[in-house]
């Protein structure tokens, strides 16, 4: 086959999962993700467990050691068949917390430690990076069969070059749909669809091999069965401990790897998904096995000695002839290593950005939280950290010489990450486990692991002197890296496995022991090891004294500023309150850092609400408190406290009527004082100027001068009775609106020069996005457009900047446009945001300029007429309103 | 912390949820046995592969896929107390 | 040398007016538009009388007019304001206004009243 054919069909295939990530990411936006939300797609997604290691890697397991490939499909058999042990419970725990990652898990129950997050971060990335290689490393391999099979023999392109190569386009297609948005649950739909596709290549792929070994090549089952019996195969032996550990290795990882993490937990739609995973991911581990021992032994029998049994899946079809098999079973070996590399990297990725990047940047720079666009921080570090990923894997790739047969990388990957799993059951099972213990047994582990196991990897000599080997560390007998305390029995892996695992459970343990948990870590852990009992909430935040303006700008900046808004207004509805700032109470706390946990991880968003509140102060007495609080409520019954929340709700509405009230009768008394001052000060001065007048015997221009001031004063008492007039013609709802089809830039158009009378002197800068306008409304075009001239002449009017700006953002929603004015001035005291719609509420203004206080009451009955609303819009630097109307509004039947 | 008070006889239908419950934290025990059974099958603890091998193993494979199969759909709905102290009754 | 008024308006058309009256009358006047810069302008140049408006933005007229009472050297300077209502006057009185004059006035109610305050004749000099 044609090498060039070879990267066309490759570079076609990436092509064709591109185009299924955009669609489905499309839809997802649209919210219309159907059966893209199936347990099937779960479950396939969940076979990126099944990497380029097993795709090519299992048959030359087999060929090498028979049956003991099968352990790394028994281990996540047990693990998914046993669902109710463990798995559940993870999902439960990663749903219930925005859990964003394995990291994130375990700083969460450990008291929000951020220390634990870059621990369990180091970990993973150390242990990833080999096994990231190895997927290169099965790509050139693949590549090379093909090449050495083109007939000249030449090699259009040397490994490295095609290592590279596939690292970029790996690199650019995580970056393109791992960070295309911060959600507030980590989900990649695109990246999960996918991958499900690629799940069903590499499966088809396999067994069209196995099928035509076995009924093409062999003569059918029995022949195989024939052959096995007859193979070098059964000569292998296996140690009970070995297989023992392996299974036992392998069920770790499939919790510990954070890829799996990833679809597992992070990725989870639906925790009735899970169900149907638990068998049907076993089954198609199986059907993934199949057919590993026939392709391996009829191989063996074909093949000329010598023959690489790792590349057997590609070999044995173009031994045969069979170039288009041969196809398939690459596209399926490529299948498997993109998409574990891609889930890989942003897993990582995650860890990165939330666990190292943003704890020091907040640490760097102490305000960050409140001023900071984190959002760009977070999504920039996380294309980083997957391009560093990436090209760590490679490095790897180039320095290792690509030698190593596969199965050994895999299972030292295994074991890295294994070393997370003592913390993590401990965590979700034990509320005795502590920071301090799950530290000591991660360290331990880690350390075991990377001395008797990674650093050996690299070969005698390598890292580690050759007299390590030989002689121990510091010449310590019992320190050799294969022979810990004279070990010596144990084949390298299972004597790694079995010290790592045994001094990092011992270090957990006697830590968690030893120590005692601070208040956050009790309550972390009680919430994540009763998680289904649900009765005792996470840690709680302390009634602050903090601005939830400002609560507002930090989660505008993580969240984005319209999910940051609806999850505002929604609370303050829920507190029976009106507008977008709720109170802070420890609810809203908690749901707020419950919602920026789900982007930058519990850690960080602790640590990022703490920055403005001011440490939750949680002590000893107030964990007392809660647990004999939560025991109450467990005798109350859930409609109960649902009644209750009711009634808080009722409450709060009542009390604000009540306010609004009395309110009410003051402002009527207030109103008509007003009315009356606004009335007689113009008529003040028409009445002095008019005696002085009559008197005569003045100068011309005096005359001239006084007529005018009499003039404008009259003038301005027109306006008024005008407003007046107005105004009680929209609150009585009488008012007739002429409603047609209206071009909204037309509109913006019309009172942009309209406004520009008041104060002419002043140059403004208007920002527009002249296409959003672009759209045509119905309703009283007049009327909506004197708000926009009120609104723009505000701004004109009040604000102080020295270069004065003003933005006019128009978004449209279901069927509802939003006109937003910001202007870069000062902005308004929140204490004055709530008056400044009032009658006559003008704030204090060295510049008056004549009006009478009425504009922004007039604008709130006009938007009320059109079916809309205006609102002031806080947390955006400058003074902002927001004009809400419909879309199309209906003449309504009053 | 003391649970409120549970019952302690049940109803025909949640009687047989527990069971089923019971059941799924048993599967994974009862396959680690069966997959670590043919270890002492060989002489000398030690397990060479035959054909035979091969088709136990992916029996039991199967037939633990077919019990998880048939326990997950009345898994599904399950919620609420974990705890191993509602065991008895 | 010309008696000196201190006029603290925050309309400048009524000032305007009231300063035009009371400049042809013979009086020196000086002007400001809020509460702490009049505050100033009185410790700087003190007037024989203050024509005080009721309703300013920022210090109301009613504080100006405390915190002038609170200086001793000031408590028996006339003061008049000018109000709109009845109920504002009875708190003015507590504060301490000597007059009141209700917006919209006549021309020769002002000077009358100023003349008045200042123990002056009703022939200009």
């Amino acid at each position: 086959m044609p090498f060039n054919l070879l990267v066309l069909s490759c570079v076609l295939y990436a092509a064709f999962l591109f185009a299924v990530a955009f669609v489905v990411e499309r839809r997802a936006a649209r919210g219309r993700l159907g059966w893209l939300r199936s347990p099937v797609v779960y479950t396939l997604s969940l076979s990126i467990y099944c990497t380029a290691w097993t795709f090519y890697g299992a048959v030359g397991y087999a060929a090498r050691s028979g049956l003991e490939f099968l352990t790394i499909y028994f281990g996540p058999t047990l693990v998914f068949i046993g669902w109710w042990w463990l798995l559940r419970k993870l999902v439960r725990i990663g749903r219930r917390y925005h859990v964003t990652s394995l990291a994130d898990l375990i700083s969460s129950r450990y008291g929000k430690s951020n220390m634990l997050g870059v621990i369990v971060t180091v970990i993973a990335v150390v242990a990833a990076t080999p096994y990231i290689a190895l997927q290169l490393q099965s790509m050139v391999l693949s590549f090379g069969v093909f090449a050495s099979a083109e007939p000249d023999g030449s090699r259009p392109l040397d490994p490295d070059q095609i290592a590279v190569w596939v690292a970029v386009g790996l690199a650019f297609f995580t970056i393109l749909f791992g960070t295309r948005n911060l959600d507030a649950r980590e989900q990649h739909h695109g990246i999960v669809t996918a991958i499900a596709v690629e799940a069903v290549v590499k499966l088809v792929a396999l067994l069209a091999v196995g099928s035509f070994v076995v009924w093409g090549i062999a003569g059918g089952v029995g022949d195989v069965i024939a052959r096995i019996d007859a193979a070098d195969l059964s000569a292998w032996q296996v140690q009970p401990g070995r297989w023992t550990g392996l299974i036992f290795l392998s069920a770790a990882a499939v919790i510990c790897l954070p890829r799996m993490f990833q679809v597992l937990v992070v990725e989870n739609e639906d925790e009735g998904h899970l169900a149907r995973a638990s068998w049907a991911f076993p089954l198609y581990l199986m059907a993934m096995s199949l057919f590993i021992v026939p392709i391996a032994v009829v191989g063996l029998d074909r093949l000329p000695e010598g023959s690489n049994p790792d590349m057997f899946v590609l070999t044995l079809p173009l031994a045969e002839g069979q170039a288009g098999l041969a196809m398939l079973a690459f596209l399926g070996g490529f299948s498997s290593a993109t998409s574990m590399v891609i889930v890989e990297a942003i897993a990582l990725a995650t860890m990165i950005s939330n666990h190292v990047v943003i704890p020091l940047w907040l640490r760097l720079r102490p305000g960050a939280a409140a001023e900071d666009d984190l959002r760009s921080v977070v999504l920039n570090a996380r294309r980083l950290a997957i391009a560093a990923v990436l090209a760590m894997g490679y490095a790897y790739y180039h320095v290792s010489g690509g030698s190593a047969a596969l199965a050994t990388i895999g299972l030292i990957a295994f074991l890295g990450v294994a070393q997370v799993l003592p913390a993590l059951l401990g965590g979700i099972f034990w509320r005795g486990a502590t920071r301090t213990g799950a530290v000591l047994g991660l360290l331990t582990g880690l350390t075991v692991w990377a001395y008797t196991s990674y650093l050996p990897s690299f070969g005698p000599g390598a890292v580690l002197p050759q007299a390590i080997f030989t002689e121990g560390l510091f010449g310590l007998d019992w320190l050799r890296p294969h022979a810990l305390f004279g070990t010596q029995a144990m084949d390298p892996i299972t004597h790694a496995l079995f010290w790592s695992m045994a001094l990092n459970v011992l270090a957990f343990c006697l830590g968690s022991l030893f120590t005692f948990p601070g208040p956050v870590e009790r309550l972390q852990g009680a919430a994540f090891v009763n998680v289904f009992e649900g009765a005792v909430g996470p840690q709680r935040w302390a009634r602050g004294q903090v601005d939830p303006e400002a609560l507002l700008g930090m989660a505008q900046r993580i969240l984005g500023e319209e999910s940051a808004l609806s999850l505002f207004q929604s609370a303050a509805r829920a507190q029976g309150k009106d507008g977008f700032l709720p109170d802070p109470t420890p609810n809203f706390l908690d749901q707020l850092e419950t919602r920026l946990s789900g982007s930058v991880g519990a850690a960080t968003a602790h640590a990022m609400i703490s920055q403005l509140v001011g440490r939750a102060t949680v002590t000893v007495e107030d964990l007392m408190a809660v647990a004999s609080e939560s025991a109450q409520i467990l005798e109350y019954s859930a409609q109960l406290e649902a009644r209750e929340a009711e009634l808080t709700r009722t409450a709060g509405a009542l009390r604000e009527a009540n306010e609004k009230l009395t309110q009410l009768s003051l402002q009527k008394d207030a109103f008509l004082s007003q009315i009356s001052h606004e009335l007689r000060t113009p008529m003040t001065s028409i009445r002095a100027f008019s005696e002085i007048l009559t008197e005569g015997d003045l100068a011309p221009e005096l005359v001239i001068r006084y007529g005018k001031i009499i003039h404008d004063e009259a003038k301005r008492l027109t306006r008024l009775l005008d407003d007046l007039l107005d105004l009680s013609v929209l609150e009585n709802g009488s008012v007739q609106l002429n409603l047609g089809l209206a071009s909204l830039q037309g509109m913006i158009d019309t009172a942009l020069i309209a406004a520009r009378q008041t104060r002419p002197d002043r140059e403004f800068l208007v920002v527009r996005d002249l296409p959003s306008e672009a759209m045509y409304l119905k309703t009283d075009a007049d009327r909506l457009t004197q708000v926009f001239i009120n609104l723009i002449s505000n701004a004109r009017k009040y604000c102080d900047a020295t270069r004065p700006e003003l933005r006019i953002v128009v978004r449209q929603r279901s069927g509802r446009v939003t006109v937003d004015f910001i202007d870069n001035g000062k902005g308004i005291p929140k204490e004055s945001q709530t008056l400044i719609f009032e009658k006559f509420a003008r704030l204090t203004d060295a510049n008056r300029a004549g009006g009478a206080g009425l504009g922004l009451a007039i604008c709130r009955e006009i938007m009320t007429n059109l079916g809309g609303s205006v609102a002031y819009l806080p947390g955006q630097k400058g003074a902002a309103f927001r004009v809400t109307v419909p879309l199309r509004l209906e003449r309504m039947a009053a | 912390m003391k649970q409120p008070r549970r019952p302690l006889f049940l109803a025909r239908a949640p009687y047989r949820r527990r069971r089923l419950r019971d059941a799924a934290r048993l599967l994974p025990i009862v396959g680690a046995f069966l997959l670590l059974l043919p270890l002492l099958w060989a002489r000398e603890a030690r397990l060479s592969l035959t054909s035979a091998d091969v088709i136990y193993f992916f029996l039991v494979w199967l037939g633990l896929i077919g019990l998880a199969a048939a326990l997950a759909p009345g898994l599904r709905g399950g919620d609420g107390g974990d705890g191993a102290d509602d065991e008895e009754d | 040398m010309a008696q000196h008024v201190l006029l603290i308006e925050d309309e400048p058309n009524i000032a305007e007016a009231i300063r035009f009256l009371l400049t042809r009358d013979g009086l020196r006047v000086s002007h400001a538009a809020e509460g702490a810069s009049a505050l100033s302008m009185l410790r700087q140049d003190p007037p024989d009388l203050v024509i005080l408006d009721h309703m300013l933005p920022g210090m109301s007229g009613l504080e100006i007019l405390t915190a002038l009472r609170a200086d001793p050297s000031n408590c028996n300077l006339p003061v008049m304001m000018l109000t709109a209502r009845g109920r504002d006057r009875e708190m003015a009185e507590q504060a301490g206004a000597d007059r009141f004059m209700t917006k919209p006035f006549s021309n020769a109610e002002i000077l009358a009243e100023v003349r008045a305050m200042l123990g002056r004749g009703s022939a200009p000099g």
